[in-house]
């Protein structure tokens, strides 16, 4: 078996080519897909062209850097033409449609509560079940038996012998017994 | 006319012509900036003639408009007209739109500022044709 030791400057070439491989491969990527994400969907998928001018919807930046559609076909940009003109002459629904090449979600639509809380609330049930189990198993498989001090007989005892020496007499535990009926106060 | 009470926010960045005492002073010398505080009617005619500039863009409204619901304010009719004839001379409706629904949200527990504010804005929303978004059915999901 021939095993062919490298210097370290051999070694280094190596790894920066590998290297230099995935980057270029990647700016490949980015280029091809900041080109296609100049369409109107987006997947999460997608490599975002983070130098570009980004849309979101938030409701502290009504007016994001980008409209949300940038490709129009021709009859969005016949719209737009018209919107050149006066807005009086727009009917309900193309406002409306100018409004979805604009903007994505309206503000009621970006405020629409989620079912994410129910999901949140039962997987922490889920997690404090299953922490249950093991601790169960755990009392049950893993822990040694009990020290014979915790017995009934030897608690009794030891109690009797805390009283017989007169344990926090004024404040505590033997002034809450009744030496003179033998019962606790 | 529709600031709180109470500004709790400081919101350091924004407020640069909005000095406030600080409330908070642990030494017996007040913070007191010495500068000067602006006036209610000098802001609203500040950002008035910002939204008026004739060749205003579209970079310079949308700087314009996310600053102003930055801050802890609701605008003023007469801000909000100006923008909304920025918005005409930029050809662009769905900004003016999307401005309205942002000064409603803006509002937020107090329901009858956005009433005022349309009805105040009613003369301008005519004479450009802009419908609000109860008009086109988008106040609703």
């Amino acid at each position: 078996m021939v095993v062919r030791v490298l210097n370290l400057n051999q070694m280094l070439h190596l790894t920066a080519g590998r290297v230099g491989g995935l980057f270029s491969r990647r700016a490949v990527v980015g280029l091809t897909n900041s080109g296609a994400r100049m369409s109107s969907h987006h997947e999460v998928s997608d490599q975002v062209d983070m130098s570009q001018p980004m849309y979101w919807d938030r409701l502290d930046t009504p007016l994001p850097d980008r409209a949300w559609i940038d490709v129009l076909d021709s009859k969005d940009k016949s719209l737009k033409q018209k919107e050149k003109g006066p807005w009086t002459a727009l009917s309900k629904e193309e406002k409306i449609a100018l409004y979805r090449l604009k903007f994505n979600h309206t503000y009621p639509e970006m405020k629409k509560p989620s079912h994410e809380w129910k999901t949140v609330i039962g997987g922490m049930f889920i997690f404090f079940g299953i922490t249950g189990l093991v601790v169960f198993w755990q009392g049950h498989y893993v822990y040694p038996p009990q020290p014979h001090t915790f017995g009934e007989e030897w608690q009794a005892k030891q109690i009797q012998r805390m009283l017989d020496m007169r344990v926090n007499p004024i404040e505590g535990f033997s002034a809450k017994w009744d030496y003179k009926n033998k019962q606790w106060k | 006319m529709f600031r709180p009470v109470v500004r709790l926010s400081t919101s350091g960045v924004r407020s640069l012509t909005r000095t406030r005492q600080c409330y908070s002073a642990p030494l017996a010398s007040r913070c007191y900036s010495h500068a000067k505080v602006e006036t209610d009617e000098e802001f609203d005619a500040r950002w008035v003639t910002y939204f008026s500039k004739p060749d205003i863009d579209a970079w310079e409204l949308k700087k314009g408009m996310n600053t102003l619901i930055g801050y802890d304010l609701v605008p003023e009719p007469k801000i909000l007209d100006s923008a909304l004839r920025a918005c005409r001379r930029l050809n662009d409706l769905a900004s003016a739109i999307r401005i309205l629904e942002a000064v409603k949200d803006k509002s937020g527990p107090h329901k009858d500022i956005y009433p005022y504010l349309i009805q105040e804005l009613q003369p301008t929303l005519i004479e450009l044709g802009i419908s609000t978004p109860e008009d086109l059915g988008m106040d609703i999901l």
